[in-house]
């Protein structure tokens, strides 16, 4: 796996393990998560996967990474 | 300080309500239970004595140890004698030493008298007797028939055992027995024929059960059980107390010296993690320190293809600097980090972090937690609120019920897991969950009333389905729920376990652990009373680690086993510090304490007290460092004492980022394996060169003492200043304590610690503050750290290393006693007596398909890679099954593990790697191609010739 490849294969493998704590609080889990232990390039990288259109992140993850990719923008990451 | 050896109170310490008695006229007074040896000894009179001793129950073999009490007819022995009320006790009568004169006499006439040329001279309780007793002559002659010719046994590589002088006391025996645990000696024959025997008549010490603890050669009071050391170099002349650098139980030693040189690390019977007792490491493992190995020069080179060539620090470390500065320049502040090492001092841990956060402007700092308890961190924070276990070891002998998942306590924890053992050997129950039938699932006088033999990977299915029986058979403790969790989350969590499909018989198609077994031990955890749960690597290794150490502390909720003795969730760390790098903020989310680095009240704090302004967001772990120097942005790493190339997984993918670094720092005793990639080389010093503290499992913090000057002129956390200095920080330290101050200052839990409160109290257990000055042995007494326990659901994914035609059989790893990790140290030493290579266990029916019989080469293949080593066939290991250890750099099994990780803190799934198994006749491409680059890279230019 390349680092991309790896970026998504974790953010999919925290979604499928933060999921079962119910859909609705799953997206803000997965944003909470990968604000607190993401370091700035592996998040931008992400990002710029999901804006490049990608279609390999599971639903929950991806909801969750634009969840913080909105908090992000407007300075409010949930970390801390 | 000179030397005295550590007082012997005779029996061990009683724990009754006080009882007050006369002794040669003294008033004493000591708990109920003790006995009049005891007691006399804590008034400092000590009676002769020669087959008790404070470490063993007492046996009243030798009779030495006569008195005579007022209103008692004859001469009772003083060590089998309980105090009363009253009790008027002479110790020095002359019908007394009459007495023992003639005991003594026997004894004497049948021990060689070469006390001027014996190893012991000066330090034998035999001679020591003789005297207090004022033996002059001996009647009986040696024309008899005696055991003065009987031959030694010199097999073990520390010890000798000379039955020619034995007393045959039995103090060996009872020390093998009760403290260690093991039974491996045995007093064979009777009367004048009877002799101490290791084993069955044809072994001799080194292929005996004996596992080198030392506890015999404590025990014994004379020279029959003896220290090389003591042999070769002469008896100690001072001694200083220490912490031993192996392992997480933190034993405390006396390291006992003649001039400069260390004799012997004897346990120290005042240490509260090992109460005297010691495991062969930490006892006799610590010839490395002076190895000829150790590099004591700093060493740099342009290119990792070139000799290295020997520097001044001045020059090492000014190079440093300005590469560190000049890739900065060019790439960027985040292109640069460090990793800590969970083998160094807190205080040198401390400044690791500091350096990368204030001097590099970024926080890419690890520490090796991530490859081990870096999900305990995340999973007892998420659910106590705290990072740490939750009691102390003392805390297993009120345990009822022992549950341990994934950890190998005889072979990875040895000290404690003696404690572990007198506990069971009490009558605790024990239920083990572990796919190898590790020691514990049946040694001498302890069987396991279960053994859960699960497949690998499959953890989380396991305890939650044991949460489906104490859930669905009404076993929880509502009580304790309602209090201290909250209960909302509970129901959550109860109704997700109870699922029919999370049930013991639905899941065990995958577990392989038959579903009755799997409700005994839930039943017997839930219900046989104070339930405690120890568990290691095998947890925490899995890409569910953090779930599983969730459902770990769910179980112990759910059934209230949590805030007392006797109870609780307790990882059982790997390194001798893991605990203490976790705490001081190695992470790169977290400044010490565990706070988060987006946390602005926090920063500021560390800002205010440092002087510079500090990144808010989180840096790179491990292996995003290796991902972000393969990519190109990740390009100088300061590494101290922490050998990544062989302890993490997928070695090639590890070289390949560390070849993609312009600068790589090892700081370490040795040219490791990781230094095969470096460009510059700052030599470490040993735990035996410096000062600092460790904090061990159970958050207990402990000094550790300079014995010896650092060979290399330097203690590491010198080094580190040296070149924070060097990158124009302004650091100043003049001594450890120094950093603890700054440690306790911004870290509220370390509050209340000192040098000079450690020295004076031994150890402190961590939260130490105005709450509890004195520290914590037990955590979330009244409550959860957090507030209310939190309940996690757990939901069982499974790993995506799979097996399938080409890998069908799952690889799993571990270590064992006698060799350490990377085995950097136990390698260089005697210990490869036990353990010279690693082997792969391979299961009878798996060895026989593929025609293998025990000792062949073979071939192990994964996705990952291939290596070769030879096969130990046995049906330790399930069918489907194998196991090998990486202590050995030549076997390389991390070539062999995946890159799957846990899903919240990337620690590597060592525990689970899909391989197959074949016939070999010799190394892979690989092994030979990395030992010519090894031998290669370790080539060094002398001072002379280089500069
Ligand atoms: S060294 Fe330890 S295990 Fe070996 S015989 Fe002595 S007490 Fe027993
Ligand atoms: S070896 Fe030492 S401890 Fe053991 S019986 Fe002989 S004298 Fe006593
Ligand atoms: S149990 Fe651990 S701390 Fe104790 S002596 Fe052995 S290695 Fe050292
Ligand atoms: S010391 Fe009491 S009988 Fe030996």
């Amino acid at each position: 796996m390349n680092s991309e490849e790896k970026l998504v294969y974790m953010a999919n493998q925290i979604a499928r393990n933060i999921a079962p704590s119910g859909a609705g609080e799953a997206a803000e889990a997965v944003a909470d998560h990968i604000a607190h232990f993401w370091d700035p390039r592996m998040k931008q990288m992400i990002f710029a996967h999901i804006n490049a259109g990608s279609t390999d992140l599971s639903p929950s993850a991806l909801a969750g990474l634009k969840l913080l990719r909105t908090q992000d923008a407007s300075g409010q990451s949930s970390a801390g | 300080m000179g030397y005295e050896p550590q007082a012997d109170f005779g029996t061990p310490e009683a724990k009754g309500a006080p009882v007050t008695l006369t002794i040669d006229g003294q008033s004493v007074t000591v708990p109920a239970g003790s006995t009049v040896m005891r007691a006399a000894a804590e008034a400092n009179t000590f009676i002769p004595k020669l087959c008790a001793t404070d470490s063993v129950k007492q046996f009243g073999s030798c009779r030495l140890c006569l008195v005579e009490i007022d209103g008692r007819r004859g001469t009772p022995a003083s060590c089998t004698t309980p105090v009363e009320a009253d009790m008027v006790v002479h110790t020095q009568t002359p019908r007394l030493q009459k007495l023992r004169k003639g005991v003594m006499e026997l004894y004497i006439s049948d021990h060689p008298l070469d006390c001027l040329t014996c190893a012991a001279n000066g330090d034998c309780e035999l001679q020591d007797q003789a005297g207090a007793v004022g033996l002059r002559e001996v009647r009986y002659g040696y024309e008899g028939a005696n055991h003065l010719d009987v031959s030694k046994d010199v097999s073990n590589p520390y010890f000798d055992f000379d039955p020619a002088k034995c007393i045959v006391c039995s103090r060996c025996v009872r020390a093998c027995d009760e403290v260690q645990g093991t039974f491996a000696l045995t007093i064979e024959g009777s009367g004048f024929g009877s002799k101490v025997s290791a084993g069955t008549g044809l072994d001799d010490f080194l292929s005996s059960e004996c596992v080198s603890c030392g506890a015999c050669v404590q025990a014994c009071p004379t020279s029959t059980l003896q220290e090389k050391k003591v042999a070769e170099i002469g008896t100690p002349d001072r001694s200083v107390v220490t912490t031993c650098a192996y392992c997480g139980v933190g034993c405390t030693f006396r390291a006992e010296m003649r001039g400069e040189q260390l004799v012997r690390m004897v346990p120290w019977k005042d240490g509260k993690a090992n109460r005297g007792h010691s495991c062969v490491k930490g006892r006799f493992a610590w010839g490395y320190a002076q190895h000829q190995d150790r590099i004591t020069s700093p060493m740099i080179r342009e290119r990792i293809d070139q000799p290295w060539r020997e520097v001044s620090w001045e020059k090492a470390l000014s190079h440093a600097a300005s590469e560190i500065k000049r890739i900065q320049a060019k790439y960027g502040t985040r292109s640069t980090g460090g990793i800590t090492s969970s083998r160094c001092t807190n205080e040198e841990t401390f400044l690791v972090q500091k350096l990368v956060r204030a001097g590099f402007g970024n926080n890419n700092v690890d520490t090796c937690a991530r490859v081990c308890h870096s999900p305990t961190g995340y999973g007892l924070k998420t659910t106590f609120g705290t990072s740490a276990g939750t009691q102390d070891f003392d805390s297993v002998m009120d345990a009822d019920v022992i549950l341990i998942i994934g950890a190998n306590p005889t072979d990875a924890h040895p000290v404690f897991a003696s404690r572990m053992k007198r506990r069971l050997r009490e009558g605790a129950k024990l239920i083990i969950v572990d796919p190898r039938g590790i020691d514990l699932v049946r040694s001498p006088h302890i069987e396991a009333a279960h053994h859960l033999p699960l497949r690998p990977g499959t953890n989380v299915a396991v305890l939650t389905a044991m949460a489906h029986v104490i859930v669905t058979e009404g076993l929880a403790d509502e009580a304790f729920i309602r209090e201290r969790c909250d209960w909302d989350e509970y129901q959550d969590w109860a109704a997700f376990v109870s699922d029919p499909k999370r049930s013991p018989e639905a899941v065990e198609p995958l577990t392989k652990v038959p579903a009755e077994v799997l409700r005994e031990a839930a039943r017997l955890y839930a219900t046989g009373g104070n339930g405690a749960i120890y568990y290691g690597l095998g947890v925490t290794e899995h890409s569910q680690g953090s779930s599983t150490v969730m459902a770990i502390a769910n179980l112990a909720m759910a059934t209230g086993n949590i805030g007392r003795p006797g109870v609780g969730v307790n990882p059982l760390r790997g390194q001798n510090n893991v605990q203490g790098a976790c705490d001081m903020g190695s992470f790169p989310h977290e400044l010490p304490g565990y706070r988060h680095i987006s946390d602005t009240e926090t920063r500021a704090l560390f800002e205010g007290d440092w002087g510079v302004s500090l990144d808010s967001e989180p840096g790179m772990r491990i292996p995003n460092m290796l991902d972000a120097a393969v990519d190109g942005a990740f390009k100088a790493i300061y590494i101290q004492g922490e050998d990544i190339l062989q302890s993490d997984p997928n070695t090639h993918h590890v070289a390949a980022g560390l070849a993609a670094m312009e600068c790589v720092i090892v700081h370490d005793l040795f040219l490791n394996e990781t230094a095969n990639y470096a460009h510059i080389f700052l030599p470490g010093s040993t735990f035996l060169e410096k000062n600092g503290t460790f904090t061990n499992a159970e958050r207990r913090i402990q000094l550790v003492r300079k014995v010896m000057t650092p060979m290399n002129g330097m203690e590491d956390w010198e080094v580190t200043q040296r070149l924070a200095q060097a990158l124009g920080l302004d650091w100043n330290y003049t001594h450890p304590s120094q950093i603890m101050d700054e440690i306790a200052r911004l870290t509220p839990s370390f509050a209340g610690v000192t040098f000079d409160r450690l020295d004076a109290e031994g150890s402190l257990q961590w939260p130490v503050n105005d709450k509890a000055p004195m520290g914590s042995p037990v955590m979330h007494i009244d409550g959860f750290v957090r507030g209310k326990g939190k309940f996690v659901v757990t939901d069982y994914v499974p790993t995506d290393e799979k097996t399938g035609p080409r890998y069908p059989l799952l690889l799993t790893t571990g270590r064992i006693l006698s060799q350490y990790n990377v085995g950097a140290q136990t390698r260089r030493t005697e210990n490869t007596a036990w353990h010279p290579e690693d082997r792969l266990e391979i299961h009878p029916v798996d060895a026989e398909d593929r025609g293998l019989r025990d000792g062949d080469w073979v071939r192990l293949a994964s996705r990952s890679g291939e290596t070769t080593l030879r096969a130990l066939v046995t049906d330790r290991v399930a069918p489907g099954v194998v196991y090998t250890t990486f202590h050995h750099p030549a076997t390389q099994a991390n070539v062999v593990t995946s890159e799957y990780s846990d899903w919240a803190t990337n620690c590597p799934e060592y525990k689970v790697t899909a391989v197959q198994v074949s016939a070999s006749n010799g190394p892979t491409d690989w092994q030979e191609d990395y030992e010519a680059l090894s031998e290669r890279s370790r080539r060094i230019a002398h001072q002379e010739a280089a500069e």
